[in-house]
């Protein structure tokens, strides 16, 4: 099984991060992904991977399974800054190889936009790093609820998004043990012309599809034959609840922000 | 093939706060030909181990040897094919592994896989839908269309017709009724003696181990815990019970008996017949009415 990519990952703490309620986290990644493009000189990306690397000590999540983790990451982050590299023509030109002119703006460019990635990615992986799966559906169902007036089905969306998530590990399993019978009954998935990898795929994919529809009957047998209903009247298990340590964590958030406009405009 | 296992360890997801030793340090030796039968509870190793059979895991330390097969951390054998040629395994529920329109089919896919000829893959396919007791008509059926308990056997056939020299069962009869669990255990059985296999089977029941194996070997926590005849390992009621194992009817049958009568028949892997008379050699001289 593929262990490298950690997004959507939840790794169990009690840190602050982690207590922090969901919708906290989720209102302050949606406005960091805003602010990420503020940021226009040096002491405002300052602001930023500040922001970014306490939030991640403050998770207590070990830093090299993070790095580990956004390792298939660092290829798009190193590609966009080569890509601006060659492409971006600002600036003086700071050195040449053959036909190729690398201009200072190209570089400064380069760098700034992979910041603004790797910050991106960072934080957005500590909400799922932090926060069970449940959490967040319960989090975005709360927040979409000014939505049921206009016959938004908010309800059934967030039960959508949680059966889909509760089943994500389950078909990983199922892929990889499928995966494997194939392979031991001679299919090579890795190796071979594309075609024939592409080929290969098919003995993968048909047992999956049968056992997920043969899945999803049952679960929704299951749920019938307990009456489940949605929506309106439905008590909840773990209510969501504002601390002190949410209006904190607003509070430090707003600070950050009015640093970063400092910064901008003084920087 | 032999096989050698030497202190090999398995770890799950190394550096991550997820990691796991799956096997740890397990040494042991499985000579051509025998019938092997691994018990453990869920999470002690066994399937892990036996990914390591077939080359799908390779060990994070120590050696396994298959054949002329070597796997360690660093080296992987080229031909691994050949390898999977060579050793077949019967995941658990191999039926989820059934995707082709026909049953032919899917039995051809294993062998089609492995290069053999069409001529010789027809062959195959016949001989093995009758090894695993199926009427050839089903032949041109959709797997998807059989019972549970058909489509469990088509998909043994897909395994079988590789022809491997070591065959990997893992709890092979799960979920099946109690007829259609002994008749399978029978036939690989019947297959093991054939066609001189080496049979590796994963399983929860003491009675087929006692029944079918040679040799047994016990995980706990991903350590060898024991390791001997059914004669040796079933006597060691105790030691069983420590790690929450059960012993076979039989032996659970003697102990009780020693209990009431007082005078012990030793256990000695006897057929019900020889038990009997075992019986009444002992209780001739015992008045059963004190």
């Amino acid at each position: 099984m593929n262990n490298s990519l950690i997004i959507g990952q939840y790794v169990p703490g009690n840190s602050l991060i982690h207590r922090l309620d969901p919708r906290t986290k989720i209102t302050i990644i949606f406005f960091f992904v805003f602010i990420v493009f503020f940021a226009n000189n040096v002491p405002s990306y300052g602001v930023l991977i500040v922001f970014a690397l306490t939030a991640m000590f403050t998770s207590k999540v070990p830093i090299r399974f993070i790095m580990k983790g956004l390792m298939p990451v660092w290829f798009l982050i190193v590609f966009t800054f080569i890509l601006h590299l060659f492409v971006t023509k600002e600036g003086t030109v700071v050195f040449e190889l053959g036909i190729f002119k690398f201009y200072s703006g190209g570089i400064i460019q380069g760098f700034a936009i992979s910041i603004r990635f790797f910050l991106l990615i960072l934080v957005t992986s500590l909400l799922t790093l932090t926060t069970t799966p449940i959490e967040i559906t319960d989090g975005i169902e709360d927040m979409l609820h000014p939505l049921k007036r206009f016959k938004f089905p908010v309800h059934e969306l967030a039960l959508m998004m949680s059966i889909s998530l509760r089943f994500i590990p389950t078909l990983m399993q199922e892929t990889d043990k499928i995966s494997k019978a194939q392979a031991s009954r001679g299919v090579d998935f890795r190796t071979g012309p594309l075609k024939e990898r592409v080929k290969a795929i098919v003995p993968l994919l048909v047992p999956l599809f049968i056992s997920a529809f043969k899945r999803a009957e049952e679960l929704a047998m299951a749920m019938e034959a307990r009456g489940y209903q949605g929506g309106d009247n439905r008590t909840k298990l773990r209510e969501l609840k504002i601390t002190k340590l949410d209006i904190m964590g607003y509070i430090v958030f707003i600070l950050v922000v009015a640093i970063l406009f400092v910064t901008r405009m003084y920087g | 093939m032999d096989i050698t296992f030497k202190n090999v360890t398995y770890i799950y997801q190394r550096n991550s706060p997820f990691e796991h030793k799956a096997v740890d340090d397990l040494s042991f030796h499985i000579p051509s030909g025998s019938f092997v039968a691994i018990i453990g509870h869920t999470g002690s190793g066994k399937s892990t181990l036996i990914q390591h059979l077939n080359g799908l895991s390779a060990p994070s330390e120590g050696e396994v040897h298959i054949g002329d097969f070597k796997l360690t951390n660093e080296e992987k054998p080229k031909n691994m094919k050949e390898l999977r040629s060579r050793v077949g395994v019967v995941f658990q529920y191999p039926e989820h592994q059934l995707f082709e329109e026909t049953v032919a089919k899917d039995i051809a896919f294993g062998p089609e896989n492995f290069g053999v000829q069409q001529e010789e893959i027809e062959k195959r396919t016949r001989h093995v839908i009758r090894q695993v007791h199926l009427p050839e008509e089903l032949l041109e059926r959709s797997p998807f269309d059989l019972s549970g308990g058909q489509k469990r056997r088509v998909a043994i056939a897909g395994v079988l017709a590789i022809q491997p020299e070591v065959l990997v069962l893992d709890e092979p009869t799960a979920g099946l009724d109690p007829r259609g669990q002994k008749e399978i255990m029978d036939m690989f059985y019947e297959l093991h003696k054939q066609e001189g296999l080496t049979t590796i089977l994963v399983t929860h029941s003491m009675e087929d181990a006692l029944k079918y194996a040679d040799h047994i070997l016990i995980l706990n926590k991903g350590k060898k815990f024991m390791e001997g005849t059914p004669v040796d390992v079933f006597s060691q009621r105790e030691a069983l019970q420590s790690v929450q194992l059960d012993v076979p009817e039989v032996v659970e049958f003697l102990i009780k008996f020693e209990k009431k009568i007082g005078k012990p028949i030793p256990f000695h892997n006897q057929s019900m017949k020889e038990l009997a008379e075992e019986i009444q050699q002992v209780v001739k001289g015992v008045d059963l009415h004190e």
